[in-house]
């Protein structure tokens, strides 16, 4: 199975895997990932499951509709350009190895 | 705390609120052991989806779970499930079970709400049904596949999701609502019918101002069963499948038997505390002094409220007291169409629509109801009272609904010509 890391704010890293299918966000919560919060449930309301994709996995990563571009400038922490919501990326062989960073806060 | 260490916090409700709770607690470093009693036979899942994608099949029951069993071990959660709550000894601290009295440190009651039943005759059929936990939505999943002609008593949020997913499965839906419109409690006249116009033009026979008298089975198969609806005004209706979702009455007899006051749901004040010191009531059931609704008294079955209300909760037992303050919103996916709002609507006098068709087109429009005009599929309606913007119902505009929970947050109203004009950047407000 394709492997994601997540990465805290205070730099803490898992690894963890996740099915080809299902969002990042899906991913994180079923690893018991804190620093996804996701209270919508992943219907792109709510901006609580913000994360940034590092530098060199951005390529592979579908773009953004335009509901997720309107919602990302709502996020408790300021967006960056490589903020997405990890309800919208499911996972995909491209993804295999990702790395996503967390923000301190989501609300 | 040597003293309250067996304890545990005890958190009566396994929906959205409770496991908020959860989370918010540990956030704030509260360490006590929680227990959360559920009534229900699966851990806590996500109730939204119950009328959208979980009866379409697109969520299933991995997805609809809230968080994996693992989680609740990991923050030092025991969950109880199929567990009834029959009494609160507020004197000595305990709630009691079935099985047990068990002491607690604080108590958490997030009992939440159950949908009010109608008292029509043939109501008790099979093939008549409600809507409100995981277990009546597998049931009504798999009616709704084998049936044809499918008849639902109110046409507020739960029953037009239904609708529109029905009506989508190539089945015949009929909506029945008594008042004069659509979701007539929840949003503006203007977006009440631009939905009815939405639904019709798709096939659904939306009935206004009308009611069903009674269900009756079928005569010929036998069963009990139902077979159709009769409308007050004596008109038969075949169906087979009968949804009654005419709203919810908050779970509370729990409280009042105990002695906590109450009044349509549990009373509580801005910082979800009861009448009775070291018990909070939080969620659908909470009936609460809101900040964007005058400090007038309300409850509010909402995912937002029922988290904002964990938090709110949360920070009092850690002892960092923080006042319930969160504008409130909510959201409603019918068919294609997203419905966001934020905000409460109180005795609003002037209702301004941004972008759209023209403020006031499609009401009254009989016989034009499949010509939604061209570019009018996103749009907002800002609700004023008083000149100050109160709520604002966004539909397919989820920019403007986001932009309306900062604006209502920090308390800007664009002056009404501003919200309706589509080239005045509502951003701009903040700068």
């Amino acid at each position: 199975m394709p492997k994601v890391t997540f990465i805290d704010a205070d730099g803490t890293r898992h690894e963890v895997e996740g099915k080809n299918g299902i969002s990042l966000m899906e991913i994180a919560i079923s690893n018991n990932i804190d620093g996804i919060e996701a209270e919508c449930g992943g219907s792109c309301m709510c901006a609580t499951c913000h994360c940034f994709i590092e530098e060199d996995y951005t390529a592979n990563v579908p773009a953004m509709e335009s509901d997720e571009d309107e919602m990302l400038g709502f996020t408790a922490v300021d967006r960056k350009s490589s903020s997405r919501l990890s309800c919208q990326i499911k996972m995909t062989d491209e993804l295999d190895g990702i790395e996503v960073s967390l923000p301190a806060e989501q609300n | 705390m040597a003293l309250e260490s067996s304890s545990p916090l005890v958190i009566v409700g396994g929906g959205q609120a409770a496991v908020q709770a959860c989370l918010a607690l540990r956030k704030e470093k509260v360490t006590t052991p929680i227990l959360m009693l559920s009534e229900e036979a699966d851990f806590p899942y996500h109730r939204p989806p119950l009328s959208k994608s979980y009866l379409t099949g697109e969520t299933d029951d991995e997805k609809l779970a809230m968080r994996p069993v693992s989680f609740y071990e990991s923050k030092n959660v025991q969950v109880e499930l199929n567990c009834r709550v029959s009494g609160i000894d507020l004197e000595n601290r305990s709630v009691v079970t079935q099985a047990a009295q068990i002491n607690y440190q604080s108590l958490i009651i997030a009992t939440g709400a159950r949908p009010r039943s109608l008292q029509i005759p043939g109501a008790e059929l099979n093939g008549v049904h409600v809507l409100r936990d995981v277990q009546q939505a597998r049931s009504l999943k798999i009616e709704l596949g084998a049936a044809r002609n499918v008849v639902i008593i109110g046409a507020g949020f739960i029953g037009l999701e239904i609708a529109a997913n029905a009506n989508s499965a190539g089945k015949k839906v009929t909506v029945f609502d008594m008042a004069d419109r659509v979701m007539a409690r929840a949003v503006s006249p203007n977006v009440s019918s631009w939905f009815e116009q939405t639904h019709r033009s798709n096939g659904i026979d939306i009935r206004l101002n009308d009611s069903v008298d009674r269900a009756e089975e079928s005569s010929t198969e036998g069963g009990s069963r139902v077979s159709k609806v009769v409308t007050a005004g004596g008109e038969e209706i075949d169906c087979d499948l009968l949804i009654i979702g005419i709203g919810v009455v908050p779970n509370s007899e729990l409280a009042m038997a105990a002695g906590i006051e109450c009044d349509n749901g549990i009373l509580v004040n801005e910082f979800c505390e009861t009448s009775f010191s070291g018990v909070y009531a939080i969620g659908d059931c909470a009936m609460h002094p809101n900040p964007f609704y005058s400090n007038k008294f309300v409850r509010l079955e909402s995912v937002q409220n029922a988290t904002d209300q964990a938090r709110t909760a949360a920070s009092v037992i850690a002892g960092n007291r923080r006042p319930y303050h969160s504008v409130p919103w909510f959201w409603s996916d019918q068919g294609e169409h997203s419905l966001q709002m934020a905000g409460l609507s109180d005795n609003a006098d002037l209702f301004v629509q941004r972008n759209g068709q023209v403020n006031g087109q499609g009401t009254d429009q009989g016989g034009n109801q499949d010509s939604v005009p061209a570019g009018s599929n996103s749009f907002s309606v800002f609700h004023y009272g008083n000149g100050k913007l109160q709520c604002v119902d966004s539909v397919n505009s989820p920019r403007d609904h986001m932009m309306a929970r900062k604006l209502i947050s920090e308390q800007r109203s664009p002056t009404p010509e501003q919200a309706a004009d589509p080239d005045f950047e509502l951003k701009s407000l903040f700068t």
